[in-house]
């Protein structure tokens, strides 16, 4: 049996520009993950964008926002911290518009990614690898003071990060599905759970937002002191009605179970928030459980973990950085 | 008596031990009793007025504590309590 289409749209848009083809991602229903009849599981594709991450939203929207402002024109150096995808999306849209780009980056990250930003031009300095996105935090806020002539996005604390998602992401979800029950998005910056709770719970005050984040392998947990932990200024644990936390182990056998199960090519954080979802949805009688995937897989293809078994994976587990 | 694991950046206050068991009917509690057997836990778990350091996660099994009830979120014997730095993504 053929099942009707969503919508009728026949492509995903036409657009001048490949900036202006972020967003517009496919919600996607996953059958074979729903716990019982009345619960619908749904993926929203954010791997569509065209870098293949979520957070193609997130730079156009802080760019766009920057020039909007004044605060750069093409010629101005930027500089962001990041653990990858939003320093591929910013060097993917800065080479578009003409604007310099140096991302600190920690140095355990897989090879794929460091590809990625030098095929878009970008300058990379690596930050150490056991202090994780905290250690490239660090780094790039002791570069921008230290050189004013930087501009720093700093998806961190920048507005225009979750606006992205309360203005885009969130909107998609709206004009497709009539309810959200439940909302499950992976915690990093906070952009994407903070964007999306706000719109989402304006239309339902009764929308669960769940938060999934990673458990740092302890190789990724070589900080000085716990004083080293850094908490994103743009998060608001007020907004969050839940956050869970999700071992890379778990979040390897769920984007495994992705892959085998509904044909998903996806990045790890996914299978991570996948299973928190699932748990979301085991906990519904009926409604819609929607949760995103932040990006495909293709940048993670050479840490092995779509293609060798869990067994002989173990041991890299600890100290990789997978969000 | 519940189980309370130790992060690498605090195992150096605990004498090297990578988990602890600890009594308490609460979050608060547990914590606190933590931090007699380890008094140089007690800097980096508490702020001065007694509240969780801010740079500190806490969660009761793999839920976050401050999205529950804080230090008062009740804790079973079986439960574990496990403490992380705060770490962001992106």
């Amino acid at each position: 049996m053929i099942e009707p289409r969503l919508d009728n749209r026949p492509c995903g848009g036409k657009y001048g520009d490949i900036v202006q083809a972020i967003g517009h991602t496919p919600l996607v229903e996953l059958r074979r993950l729903s716990p019982k009849p009345g619960v619908r599981i749904y993926a929203k594709l954010e791997s569509y964008n065209p870098t293949g991450s979520v957070k193609d939203r997130v730079a156009k929207a802080m760019i766009e926002d920057a020039e909007a402002s004044g605060a750069i024109r093409p010629g101005q150096m930027i500089l962001e911290p990041t653990s990858g995808n939003t320093g591929i999306s910013l060097a993917m849209i800065c080479s578009r518009k003409g604007y310099p780009l140096k991302v600190v980056m920690p140095d355990n990250v897989t090879r794929e990614r460091t590809d990625l930003l030098r095929m878009y031009r970008a300058e990379i300095v690596y930050s150490p690898g056991v202090q994780g996105s905290n250690g490239a935090v660090a780094l790039a806020l002791e570069m921008a003071e230290a050189d004013s002539s930087y501009y720093m996005p700093y998806q961190y604390g920048n507005q225009a990060n979750p606006l992205a998602h309360y203005n885009g992401t969130a909107v998609e979800i709206l004009e497709e599905l009539d309810e959200v029950s439940a909302f499950v998005g992976g915690l990093g910056t906070g952009g994407t759970l903070m964007g999306c709770a706000r719109r989402l719970k304006e239309e339902n005050p009764d929308t669960v937002i769940v938060a999934a984040e990673p458990l740092q392998g302890e190789a990724v947990q070589g900080l000085r002191s716990l004083d080293d932990g850094y908490i994103p200024p743009i998060l608001d644990l007020s907004l969050l009605d839940r956050k869970i936390f999700v071992s890379n182990r778990d979040a390897v056998v769920w984007t495994k179970r992705l892959l085998a199960d509904e044909g998903l090519f996806v990045g790890v954080s996914s299978g991570a928030i996948a299973a928190i979802a699932v748990r979301a949805a085991n906990e519904l009688e009926e409604g819609n459980v929607v949760f995103v995937v932040p990006d495909d897989g293709w940048k993670y293809l050479s840490s092995g973990v779509y293609t060798r078994p869990l067994e002989e994976l173990e041991d890299s587990l600890d100290s990789a950085s997978f969000w | 008596m519940s189980t309370v694991k130790i992060p690498p950046v605090l195992r150096s206050s605990t004498g090297g031990e990578k988990q602890v068991a600890a009594e308490g009917a609460d979050v608060g509690e547990v914590l606190r009793a933590l931090a007699r057997q380890h008094p140089d836990t007690e800097r980096q778990l508490f702020g001065e007025a007694g509240q969780l350091n801010r740079y500190v996660n806490v969660y009761l099994n793999d839920e976050d504590v401050r999205v529950l009830q804080g230090l008062d979120t009740p804790v079973g014997a079986d439960d574990t309590l496990v403490i992380l730095p705060a770490m962001a993504g992106g």
